[in-house]
Parts: structure tokens; sequence; C-alpha cells
């Protein structure tokens, strides 16, 4: 009997999107409130998760065509880079540098490079998640 | 003003909180799966979403914040557990969890059964 999944996908399809804001919200307000790379990342890989439940894995490989492998390299390069980023400008390993901003839409900002490192972290988690995830599933 | 607000506030969480009991009772005392899950997916949502409204009434009043996650998760709840319930129920109808023996109604049987015939 052909399985008849409507309800779960309709909701997947809207639920999906406010599952990655949300993500994206608590990784972006990692610095003053609670959150982060980490629970962001795990956050993105849940909500891809959730498309991997409602669709199959083959529809969601179409919808996001990307080696969740190569998201894990990059990861760990973009944050060995921001940490030894620092030892050009004389200072230890891992130094951090911010400094604050005007810009004409987002106003009084503070950019700092900690959220390099973290975005390091973001890509590494879920690339790790989504590796797992598939393989798993992949398997026979 | 703000005891108002935080008399409004502390209502809708005593309500929410009575909600969970009832709804608690409801998968203690009903006979099977489906009317378990009515009471359990139905009464908690309701009770959930007032609890977060209670607090968000709450924080805006006494801290003058205004938590828009609050509001983000109200309407995910509200968009999320009807679902989960009905998924419940449609997987224990597929492995054949029978129905509680006074029930009368089965529509989906009778659909069923016309589907096989044809």
């Amino acid at each position: 009997m052909k399985t008849n999944d409507l309800i779960l996908q309709t909701v997947t399809k809207v639920a999906a999107f406010v599952i990655i804001l949300f993500s994206l919200s608590i990784f972006l307000g990692g610095h003053y409130s609670p959150g982060g790379g980490f629970v962001g990342g795990l956050m993105t890989s849940s909500a891809i998760i959730l498309l991997l439940l409602a669709y199959d894995l083959k529809t969601v490989a179409g919808i996001l065509p990307v080696d969740y492998k190569l998201f894990i390299a990059s990861g760990l390069l973009l944050s060995v880079l921001t940490a030894s980023g620092s030892l050009l400008f004389g200072v230890p390993l891992m130094t951090h540098a911010f400094t604050y901003v005007d810009l004409p839409l987002l106003g009084h900002i503070s950019l700092h490079t900690a959220v390099l490192f973290d975005l390091g972290v973001y890509l590494v988690v879920v690339g790790v998640t989504m590796t797992i995830i598939q393989t798993i599933g992949e398997s026979e | 003003m703000i005891e108002t607000f935080k008399l409004i506030a502390g209502i809708l969480i005593l309500l929410g909180a009575f909600l969970f009991l009832a709804s608690t009772l409801g998968v203690i005392r009903l006979p099977d799966v489906y009317t378990r899950n009515h009471a359990a997916s139905k009464s908690t949502t309701l009770g959930v979403t007032s609890i977060l409204i209670g607090t968000c009434i709450y924080f805006y009043a006494q801290h003058g914040h205004f938590n828009s996650r609050l509001i983000l998760a109200i309407f995910f709840i509200l968009l999320t557990a009807p679902v989960a319930g009905h998924l419940i129920s449609r997987a224990a109808y597929n492995t054949n969890v029978k129905l509680w023996k006074n029930s009368s109604e089965d529509d989906l049987e009778k659909a069923r059964m016309a589907k096989r015939k044809e």
C-alpha cells in the first residue's frame, strides 16, 4: 500500500524553515545569550533530519546537494585559520580581537573574530551529525 | 497596571497547569491508545500555549522585556504537536492496535475494506 505522508510533509515544509531560522538566531546570539556554534549546528542538522524523516534520502540530496564531509574540513580549516591569524599581529595563538562598527541598516554592532571560530564549530557540528546520520541511513 | 498584568499572567499559568493535570488524568484513565492520544495531544497543546503566553506577559510587565522566542515557541508548538499526535495515532492504527471494545465507528477500516473489494 502506498503511504500517504501529506500532513507530515506539509508541516515539515513550514517547520524546517522555523528551525533553521531559530538555529541561526541562537548561533549569532551566542556571545551575549545562551547558545553558540554547537547548539546552532545541532539545531540546523535537526532541521535537515526532519526533512530526511518526511522525505527520503534522495529527495533531500536533491534539495541540498552538498557533501557534508567538506563541511567538516572547511570548518576545521576556518577555526585553524582564525586561531593562527593572530600570529600575524605578533600576539599569542588564539588571541581574538573585536571592534564596534556603525552599519547603515543594522546600527551599532560589535564585530568579533570569535564568531569566525564559532562558524568553524558550527560547520564541523553540522558536517559530523549529517555524515553520521546519512551513513547509518544508507547502510542496508 | 503592572499588578493587573501579573494577575493575568498568574491566571494563565495556573490554567495551563490545570490543563496539564487534566491531560495527565486523561492519559491514566482513558481505555485505549487513540483516546489517550486525544487527551494527551489536545489539552497539553493548549496548556503549554497558555503557560507560554503567561510567561511572555509576566516578563513584559515585570522587566519590560518582550521575548519573541516565546511567541515563536507558541507558533511552533501549535504547528507541530497535533501533527505528532496524528502520526502516533496513525502508526498505532497501521500496526493493528485494537480500538476500545465499546467504540462503534471505524470509518478508516470501512474505507480500506471498500478499497480491497475494488
